[in-house]
């Protein structure tokens, strides 16, 4: 155990890992955000897609042999929540086929792409990385660190800012509609920063991961709380506990962050409903 | 002047007509009850009395100062409502969103305004409870404060009292009832029950092959509504 400690406090002061812990944690806290109200819309699918694009956008970026990835797997991703939005509200392909046809198809073209395009020596290792996160957080340069970090705060920014307004569309999307809200502008900006937050996810967590990143955190402090301002605070806590705490657990004993990091959101899970149901139970 | 004024109202999903030629109109302080049989259109006419979806042709004209901003809507409950995390109050005060514009925040006159709706409602001891553990008159009563959050002056109903008991359905037709007397707001309501519908309601919309429209006395006049009553009492 102190064997495991002084390793642990050595590579702390390694500023590599330090900067991967500060933007692991920011990274954690901006999923969490959003995360409830991806729950209750029914929307989490609309992640999951979206995470797939973004690998997909990044093997074109391999190809094009990009050196800063982040822009362009920015763009396309943030482009296509727009479209996903869009297809989910045409009746014509239902929104669910559409983002399940979107996604895979993502993913097999990217690998495609990667496999046929290849300059790397060790293939599997670069797919592996992209899906699973498993050492990108700890090779971020300093420029990606800015970015990463610049983003996050604008995505808190922009929650603090619509915090009521997405209150109002999720709780009911008709009837802001229905009494004069701009219910179609929010949920513009909801997929907008949906994809900003996949797209930094993806440095953590890697691109299979992500949606466990967003809707764990909610799920489980929705098995505690009973207000949504509750919900969303004890989510971006329990999200950052948990970053911090599997990205240390990863450091010290050698495993891959980002499973490290679901793997803990999945025991706060079950913690948190173990505590709802007793509690739940004395109530009833 | 009136403050709707259906005119030659063609409605549908996708191209396909349900409702044709629909003329009607809504005065100020009116209590309007649209009631047909299901799947003659009554959600459909009131999706586009609220602007949700655009009607196949004909034109549905305001007046007397209404916009969106002065309707309130009171919506069957959604799938998603049953399991969300969140108190009265913030429920309640939502209905002000309208009002916000762009600010973040909500001023102090519309968390008064949340706050005496929630009194009116009865609910004050409720207000920090949490929506999905309220039976289901609560709920009702939490959503329609929500609406006279947002509603000036129009209220629309869309089945208020489905899945609620008969104590509960009566008490929700008196809160109705209250909101249309002594606050002289226009209800609009779609409803299944015709036997509330000839006791309350001012005015009458029945959609059907041939449509009618006009007060209650007319509608018992014309004999349409013993017709439903007996054909309810037949299929149930």
């Amino acid at each position: 155990m102190a064997e495991t400690l002084d390793k642990l406090s050595m590579y702390l002061q390694l500023p590599f890992v330090q900067r991967a812990l500060i933007v692991g944690v920011v990274i954690a806290l901006c999923s969490s955000l959003l995360g409830v109200t991806l729950v209750l819309k029914r929307f989490s699918f609309i992640g999951d897609g979206l995470s797939h694009v973004a690998f997909g956008a990044m093997a074109i970026a391999a190809v094009l042999k990009l050196t800063n990835d982040m822009p362009f797997v920015l763009a396309v991703t943030v482009i296509c929540a727009v479209l996903l939005l869009r297809m989910g509200q045409n009746a014509k392909i239902k929104g669910d086929a559409a983002v399940a046809m979107i996604s895979v198809g993502a993913l097999a073209i990217g690998y495609l792409l990667m496999n046929i395009f290849s300059t790397s020596g060790n293939l599997s290792g670069d797919v592996c990385t992209t899906l699973f996160g498993s050492t990108s957080i700890l090779t971020l340069t300093e420029e990606e660190v800015w970015l990463s970090v610049g983003l996050s705060a604008l995505v808190i920014l922009v929650f603090i800012f619509f915090y009521h307004k997405i209150f109002c569309i999720t709780f009911d999307e008709n009837f802001a509609l229905a009494t004069g809200v701009r219910a179609k502008l929010y949920n513009l900006i909801l997929a907008v920063v949906i994809a900003v937050i996949i797209v930094l996810a993806m440095n953590l967590v890697g691109s299979l991961l992500i949606s466990a990143l967003i809707i764990f955190p909610a799920l489980s402090a929705m098995r505690v709380f009973k207000s949504f301002k509750s919900v969303t605070i004890c989510s971006a806590i329990l999200s950052v506990c948990c970053a911090a705490l599997g990205m240390l657990i990863s450091i010290a004993f050698g495993t891959p962050v980002g499973s490290t990091i679901v793997a803990v959101d999945i025991v706060t899970f079950f913690i948190f409903m173990l505590i709802g149901k007793i509690f739940g139970g004395i109530k009833q | 002047m009136p403050q709707i004024i259906c005119k030659d109202l063609c409605l549908g999903y996708q191209g396909q007509e349900i409702i044709h030629n629909l003329n009607f109109e809504v005065n100020k302080g009116d209590y309007l009850c649209i009631v047909g049989e299901n799947g003659s259109g009554k959600s459909t006419l009131m999706r586009t009395l609220l602007g949700l979806q655009p009607p196949i042709s004909g034109n549905i004209l305001t007046g007397d100062g209404m916009t969106k901003r002065s309707i309130g809507y009171l919506p069957q409950q959604t799938v998603t409502q049953r399991d969300f995390p969140s108190t009265v109050w913030e429920i309640v005060l939502s209905g002000c969103q309208n009002q916000c514009g762009l600010r973040p925040f909500y001023a102090k006159a519309e968390k008064q305004k949340a706050l005496s709706n929630i009194e009116r409602m009865g609910l004050t001891k409720l207000k920090k409870r949490c929506y999905r553990e309220l039976s289901g008159g609560q709920q009702q009563r939490v959503l329609l404060a929500r609406a006279l959050c947002a509603a000036q002056d129009i209220l629309l109903l869309d089945e208020p009292v489905a899945g609620l008991d008969p104590v509960v359905t009566e008490e929700m037709y008196r809160i109705i009832e209250e909101l249309n007397q002594k606050d002289g707001m226009t209800i609009i309501m779609i409803s299944h029950d015709i036997e509330a519908a000839v006791k309350y309601a001012g005015k009458i919309l029945h959609i059907a092959d041939h449509v009618f429209f006009g007060t209650t006395d007319e509608y018992i006049k014309s004999g349409r509504s013993r017709f439903l009553t007996k054909e309810a009492e037949v299929n149930g």
